[in-house]
């Protein structure tokens, strides 16, 4: 017990587990552990540099204001765009990391972006498609029922909230869409 | 090319995209050979994660063929066959210069919390990742590595990310010999962590998940004792009685944002996003390890708070310890433990899909349809 000295249950000796388990104790000397110590100055990165050359900024890039400059290397994924990267500039212009509001306007612009970018696919031949995209038709071919029922799932108390997550927002598009062209005909 | 993109939450699918572009001296281009769909990606695919624009690519498990290099690359050439760490890092920066490779400072202007990540939203840099035919490889002569012939391909890409996380979260949790270590997760991190600590001296070890299939694989990979948290009425308790009462010397959370086992922190953080994920398994974690006892944390959270039970962890006198894996630094000891058949990192491969079927591939594992454990995605230019 936790009520006296020494563990009462001692753990099996190393000889034990040596024999049970393959490698065991390769590591006990913390020495021959790689992340120990964490901060060390005597590894060699392969870097030639003191510090990098700088990537040519073609487009401005947005920074945390954290940073004193744009960091001299930085991805140039998916510039910024359209009401959801004003929104997101606005975050990272006007807010530090160290603030709730950076990271929910750029929750938010996250979401704006998904109906700005759903809404756009509809004008191209490759408009998106929730039955392909979200993988559903799949189900059948791997076990749909046997792997969730039965086996002492705890996800399955909030597994229904998954088709309203992904369908809701298209749900609710398609009826304010259905209200606007209602109103826009005019009362009959 | 041809890439898997974000198309908005649970929703994924595979386009055609330019190719990438040398576009800094020390660039490589990587034609990739197999790439995995990670834990992590599934925060991503959620929703979860912040600055995650629509058409990102995601990826940061991988290996492949260099393509073409930067002017500056002097360690590798076209054909090398690379291994990458999923950390994008400069190697001479502050923090580089100290070992701390998944927090350089140079590669990532959109957060300077976060280091940079291959595929994993703005927040970790604004990289597009490897689920796709090639990917930009920054700093080539500091992240990759050429694969050593003795390796095997699936085994060099488990060292990419997943093993070496577990191995390095089983190292932050300090373990000394005969300790009983509770890992709570049995993904790939988990059962890389559970494996780890055996060779770290534990004398115990003890896993716990909710998915049976995945518990088999902590009996059969990592020889641990395992316990489904939905069979006990409170798996704190249990913890307790199965450890005389004191708790565990050391808890690795290995499953972090989207923990399961209390309805309302699963829906508040990882439904709702009220919180930067749902800490069940870290409040486990700091309720079930011995007072003056280490969390370790692997597991995954957003930038936002999550309600973590601060105040027990300062009564307990615990100390928590956490990062991003550094990678790279893994590999040298990894190799070793390889070599002499101690661990076999594929081990936990369960599916292999091409990239055209990256929606079902994603899907399976979120669902954990078809005992899912560990994907490989194969791209076609391979
Ligand atoms: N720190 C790093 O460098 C790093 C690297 C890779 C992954 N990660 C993170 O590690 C975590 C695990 O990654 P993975 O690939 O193994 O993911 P995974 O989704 O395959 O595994 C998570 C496991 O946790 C289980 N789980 C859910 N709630 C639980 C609870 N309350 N208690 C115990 N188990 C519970 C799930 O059933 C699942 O088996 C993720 O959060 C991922 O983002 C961190
Ligand atoms: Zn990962
Ligand atoms: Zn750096």
């Amino acid at each position: 017990m936790a009520y006296i000295a020494d563990k009462p249950t001692p753990p099996p000796s190393a000889d034990e587990l040596r024999a049970r388990i393959p490698g065991w104790g390769a590591d006990v000397d913390p020495k021959d552990r790689p992340a120990f110590p964490r901060e060390r100055r005597d590894l060699d990165s392969g870097a030639h540099w003191n510090f990098p050359d700088r990537q040519p900024e073609i487009v401005p890039r947005e920074r945390s204001i954290e940073h004193k400059f744009v960091t001299p290397v930085f991805g140039t994924a998916q510039p910024l765009a359209g009401l959801s990267g004003a929104i997101r500039r606005y975050a990272y212009a006007r807010f530090s990391e160290g603030r709730a509001a950076h990271w929910l306007l750029l929750l938010a612009g996250d979401r704006v972006d998904a109906m700005e970018s759903h809404a756009r696919s509809l004008l191209t031949l490759h408009p998106d498609n929730p039955v392909t995209e979200t993988g559903i038709l799949s189900e059948f071919r791997r076990h749909p029922i046997r792997s969730r029922f039965g086996r002492n799932r705890a996800d399955l108390s909030h597994t229904w909230l998954d088709p309203i997550l992904v369908a809701g927002p298209w749900l609710l598009g398609g009826w304010v869409a259905v209200k606007v062209l209602r109103r826009l005909r005019g009362p009959r | 090319m041809k890439a898997m993109v974000y198309r908005g939450p649970y929703k994924v699918r595979v386009e055609e995209k330019p190719m990438p572009k040398i576009e800094h001296p020390n660039d490589a281009i990587v034609r990739v050979s197999l790439a995995a769909i990670c834990g992590s990606d599934l925060h991503l695919y959620h929703g979860l994660m912040t600055d995650l624009r629509i058409g990102h690519t995601f990826g940061h498990e991988f290996i492949g063929v260099v393509e073409e290099v930067g002017s500056s690359v002097r360690n590798l050439k076209r054909g090398d066959k690379v291994m990458v760490p999923f950390n994008i890092y400069c190697g001479s920066c502050f923090f580089c210069a100290r070992g701390l490779y998944s927090n350089c400072h140079n590669v990532n202007a959109n957060a300077t919390a976060v280091g940079g990540i291959y595929g994993y939203s703005h927040t970790a840099g604004g990289y597009d990742g490897a689920q796709a035919e090639y990917v930009r490889v920054p700093f080539a002569d500091v992240g990759p590595s050429v694969i050593p012939d003795w390796l095997a391909d699936e085994d060099a890409l488990m060292l990419t990310d997943a093993y070496s996380t577990g191995y390095f979260g089983a190292q932050l949790g300090d373990i000394v010999q005969g300790d009983t270590v509770v890992v709570f997760g049995a993904g790939p991190v988990g059962l890389a962590a559970a494996q780890s600590s055996w060779l770290m001296g534990a004398g115990r070890v003890l896993v716990v998940d909710h998915l049976d299939y995945r518990l088999e694989k902590a009996r059969t990979m990592a020889h641990a004792e395992t316990l489904n948290f939905v069979e006990y009425d409170d798996i704190v308790v249990e913890l307790k009685k199965q450890t005389d009462y004191i708790g565990a010397d050391v808890a690795i959370d290995a499953v972090g944002a989207e923990a399961d086992g209390n309805l309302l922190q699963h829906i508040t953080g990882s439904k709702l996003k009220l919180q930067g994920g749902s800490p069940i398994a870290l409040n486990w974690a700091i309720d079930s390890v011995r007072k003056g006892g280490t969390v370790s944390v692997m597991g995954a959270y957003g930038p936002i708070f999550s309600a973590v039970k601060f105040g027990d962890a300062v009564n307990k006198g615990l100390t928590l310890r956490m990062n991003q894996a550094p990678v790279k630094r893994q590999w040298p000891r990894l190799f070793e433990h390889i070599q002499n058949g101690y661990i076999k990192p594929s081990d936990m491969i369960t599916h292999r899909i091409p990239l055209e079927h990256i929606a079902e591939g994603y899907h399976m594992f979120s669902s954990k349809l078809d005992d899912c454990i560990k994907t490989v995605v194969v791209p076609n230019a391979a």
